[in-house]
């Protein structure tokens, strides 16, 4: 008799490991693949998985073949018109048969497509990045704490009775408070029954043995079916847990310099560093603020697409930031970045007031501060009051971006694991 | 008449079992010889990774066949490739994967097919018998997959790996074409694992240090011997064996490729005669269900269509033509013999005069143990099979401007055709001649191959590429020489130490 085994819900992916080894082995052609890819691809799928393609000729298999050329006799089916003797004219389409047959063993292709899902897509992305200053703030991240089990105690409130636990130690204490007034009842008892058995036997003896008797019956009732010794608790303690929850502000600059193309750029950056976090937090909360001489709190579709004009006032956007994060987030807790993105325009005598609000106010609060200036002109105040505070403040970044190749790359560097 | 087993199309272990049972029955009655079956019913997914580990229910774990799976998940997806219906292996008992997705007449037919088609001819075929053993292959793969993971963890990931991509590189050329190997087993292995590390250790050790010191020995002596002493045409062999530089560890990872490749060997001498072999007691074994009044009409009926899909052959100007069918040819081969032993014509008794009217289940028994494809075409493919496939031979000279038909399907091809067809299925000719010829041993060390070109058929450009794997394994310079048709070296690919 055969036997018969159902595989299918066991061991899936017997492949799995193959596959991540192919991944490991050729992670250098898929990361480059990648990163050639996120300057053009667009915004909207980045959530998705990737398709990525690498040179064929980097995963050949070499061997020792058979090359075409030299005499070759083939024999074939289906013969109509020819007659032995017959001369025929090399047919072209001979190469393209080779040529499939070739790409079949893994060569000949020019490149080797495939698709990855969108975890090995992100890994790929963010491989040998890391968010800064994690483990400094790790303490401090320590804020939030969550309530778990802990065993048992003896005293507590009632909601939190453990019945089994409860009934199981009064059925304890019962069977070992009873047990020696029942050891001597089964003497007496016994005692009893053989003084019944004599003919004429001592009639005061046994009524009071029979007494006796009674008594320990009493004894033996009045031992109480649960106690408050035999309550049992179900005992919960607070453990201090990392807050996974993270709050990511975006600020922009839409006066009249910026452009769509700008905004794009920045838009792309601000959806790399979102990426970024849902990799390290559960809740990734987004507030955008969009300014020009005023701030206002927007939603995405306008924060990215309407159109405004005029001047520049960025601190009126920082002051926005500490509002909200005094109203809504509180730092402890509450991991909050913030990503400032802006061609460099600011009134002049508001870029003294901006270093002095970040300084001051919001880097002491903030996990870290990035400034991406996207502009292809020089630098600006802003720039320069901006550049002061790197010195002072580890959790303040600022990169220069011009076009969008350099978005990915800057990203990198703001990013990238500190060696420590 | 008897009920049939089932009427839907969907199938149950219940009735996965009842068929087996009916069907095991039915080949008794043909006395087909079987392993015991261990039917394993695997999803789509699972399927694919049977195919990137060459069917190999374990597999150690490499690179390469990731790329073969992700390739084939793809065209899966895409819906260019179809999935086989089953995946059955010759080990003991016979391990056999149905798709969950076969309907239950698939099922039936692929527990025919392989099961018992299959499954008979891994038992019976001579091939099979003298190079591996069923018994222990299952024991060999599990064994090699915790050696090579033991050494992934020992020397890291990239040392092992690099070590087999380069045996993958040469796998072909480390297989035993005449000599019979030893079967393995797990057990036998580990306890002689150890002394074997030694023992080879000890064994190239000896090797270089004869030929070391003696100076003046050398130089008197310029007519000495070639090592080897003959030509080895299995270079993984001769890697093992004797490569200075290898750590016992690689040496027993160069092993393992080589056994595995050695394993195979048998599969890819029979392809025609094992398909042929299961697509003829397949349909024998559903016709008898079928007369028995177990199945349906709709079953046979179902069962007939992709039966014949399965083995038709296209003609050579099709566009679904890639070569000689090895089911149809396989399966056209085998109910000839039936029909030459059952009912002979003149023709038959001249060119088959031991078989024509003999008993016919003797006579197929007979050719499916002691034939492979190469010698099952020259012995058995009939006159009138080359006219019904109209068979023709091209023959395609380089240094002519025009192909030439050398013979058709009429009396005075049926020889040369058989004959070339023959040679189309001997792998000796299809792969390229290449043996390990010398190693200086007195000088550089440099390892000397030679390729005996067959009939001027070059060798692929990416002969360098394996050249430089075959470098790494041997530690030294190595040297490819081409042969011309004088026998003289024509010219050499080199890469150096």
């Amino acid at each position: 008799m055969a036997q018969l085994i159902d595989r299918r819900p066991n061991a899936k992916n017997k492949s799995t490991v193959n596959r991540q080894r192919f991944l490991r082995r050729y992670k250098k052609q898929i990361k480059k693949a990648i990163s050639e890819q996120i300057s053009e691809r667009s915004i909207t799928n980045i959530d998705g998985g990737e398709s990525v393609s690498i040179p064929t000729r980097d995963i050949s298999e070499p061997t020792f073949r058979n090359d075409k050329g030299g005499v070759r006799e083939g024999v074939y089916p289906g013969n109509k018109e020819f007659a032995q003797g017959d001369k025929i004219k090399r047919p072209l389409n001979q190469g393209q048969e080779k040529g499939r047959r070739a790409s079949d063993s893994g060569e000949g292709e020019d490149e080797f497509a495939f698709e990855i899902s969108k975890d090995e897509y992100l890994d790929m992305l963010f491989d040998d990045l890391e968010l800064p200053n994690l483990k400094k703030n790790q303490l401090r991240k320590m804020t939030k704490s969550k309530t778990v089990r802990a065993g048992f105690t003896n005293d507590g409130v009632p909601t939190n009775i453990n019945i089994v636990r409860s009934l199981r130690s009064a059925l304890s204490r019962r069977v070992a408070m009873g047990a020696e007034p029942r050891r001597v009842l089964h003497e007496l008892e016994a005692e009893l029954e053989v003084l019944e058995q004599e003919v004429g036997g001592d009639e005061a003896k046994r009524l009071a043995l029979q007494e006796e008797i009674e008594v320990l019956r009493g004894r033996i009732r009045r031992i109480p079916f649960i106690d408050t010794f035999d309550l049992r608790f179900n005992n919960f303690v607070q453990r201090p847990e990392p807050t996974s929850q993270a709050v990511m502000f975006c600020l922009m600059d839409v006066s009249g310099s910026m452009d769509q193309e700008t905004k794009d750029i920045a838009k792309r950056f601000y959806i790399l560093l979102y990426l970024f976090l849902t990799r390290s937090y559960r809740d990734v909360d987004v507030v955008y603020i969009r300014h020009h001489t005023q701030a206002k709190e927007v939603d995405e579709e306008e924060f990215f697409y309407s159109r405004e004009t005029g001047g520049t006032i960025v601190s009126s956007a920082l002051e926005m930031t500490r509002d909200i994060i005094a109203q809504r987030y509180p730092p402890t807790d509450w991991n909050i970045y913030a990503a400032q993105a802006s061609d460099g325009d600011n009134w002049n005598d508001d870029s003294p007031v901006c270093e002095q609000i970040l300084a001051k106010q919001l880097l002491p609060q903030l996990r870290y501060y990035a400034y991406v200036e996207i502009t292809k002109r020089d630098h600006q105040g802003l720039w320069d009051h901006y550049s002061r505070l790197l010195e002072s403040n580890d959790n303040f970044a600022m990169q220069h971006i011009r076009q969008y190749e350099d978005i990915y790359p800057v990203f990198r560097e703001f990013f990238r694991k500190q060696t420590q | 008449m008897s009920e049939p087993i089932s009427t839907g199309a969907e199938w149950t272990f219940e009735l996965i079992e009842e068929y087996h049972a009916e069907i095991a029955d039915i080949a008794e009655e043909f006395k087909l010889d079987t392993y015991p079956n261990q039917i394993e019913l695997i999803t789509a997914e699972q399927m694919l990774d049977a195919y990137a580990s060459i069917g190999m229910p374990i597999g150690y774990s490499h690179w390469s066949f990731g790329k073969h799976f992700i390739r084939n998940e793809q065209q899966y997806r895409r819906g260019h490739m179809g999935l086989a219906y089953e995946i059955v292996i010759n080990s003991n008992p016979c391990i056999a994967y149905l798709m969950e997705e076969n309907t239950m007449m698939m099922q039936a037919l692929v527990i025919a097919h392989a099961c018992f088609g299959h499954n008979s001819f891994f038992k019976g075929n001579y091939l099979f018998q003298a190079w591996t053993d069923a018994e222990a292959i299952i024991d060999y793969l599990v064994f090699a997959k915790r050696y090579i993971s033991d050494c992934e963890e020992r020397y890291g990931i990239d040392e092992v790996e690099n070590l087999l991509d380069s045996c993958h590189a040469l796998q072909n050329h480390g297989v035993d074409r005449y000599k019979r190997p030893n079967p393995v087993s797990m057990r036998e292995e580990k306890e002689r694992l150890k002394e074997r590390e030694a023992y080879l250790q000890s064994q190239v050790n000896d090797l270089w240090l004869k030929t070391v010191p003696q100076k003046e020995a050398a130089e008197e002596d310029t007519t000495q011997p070639n090592f080897p002493q003959e030509p080895q045409e299995n270079i993984l062999y001769f890697i093992e064996k004797n490569a200075p530089l290898l750590e016992p560890w690689q040496r027993e990872v160069v092993r393992i490729v080589r056994k595995i490749g050695q394993y195979f060997y048998p599969q890819r001498q029979t392809q025609v005669m094992n398909e042929g072999w299961a697509c003829f007691w397949h349909y024998h074994i559903m016709n008898a269900l079928y007369d028995r009044g177990r199945v349906t009409e709709g079953f046979i009926l179902e069962f007939l269509q992709s039966h014949t899909n399965v083995v038709a052959q296209p003609e050579f100007d099709s566009q679904h033509f890639s070569g000689i069918n090895p089911y149809a040819l396989g399966y056209a081969m085998m109910t000839d013999i039936k029909r030459i032993c059952v009912d002979p014509d003149e023709e038959d008794r001249t060119w088959f005069p031991d078989i024509a009217g003999s008993n016919w289940q003797e006579t197929l028994d007979f050719a499916m143990r002691n034939f492979k494809d190469e010698s099952f075409v020259s012995q058995f493919l009939s006159p009138r099979l080359i006219r019904e496939f109209k068979l023709f031979s091209i023959l395609d000279d380089e240094q002519l401007t025009e192909l030439e038909v050398t013979s058709i399907h009429n009396d005075a091809g049926y020889q040369y055709i058989r004959q070339a067809l023959s040679n189309q299925y001997n792998l000796s000719m299809n792969e390229p001649n290449i043996q390990v010829y010398n190693v200086d041993t007195r000088g550089d060390r440099t390892l000397t191959l030679r390729h005996v070109p067959h009939k001027d058929i070059p060798l692929a450009k990416n002969r360098e590429e394996v050249l430089k794997h075959l470098r790494r394994l041997w530690g030294f310079g190595v040297k490819l020489e081409t042969l011309d048709a004088e026998g003289k070296v024509k010219s050499t690919d080199e890469c150096a130490a």
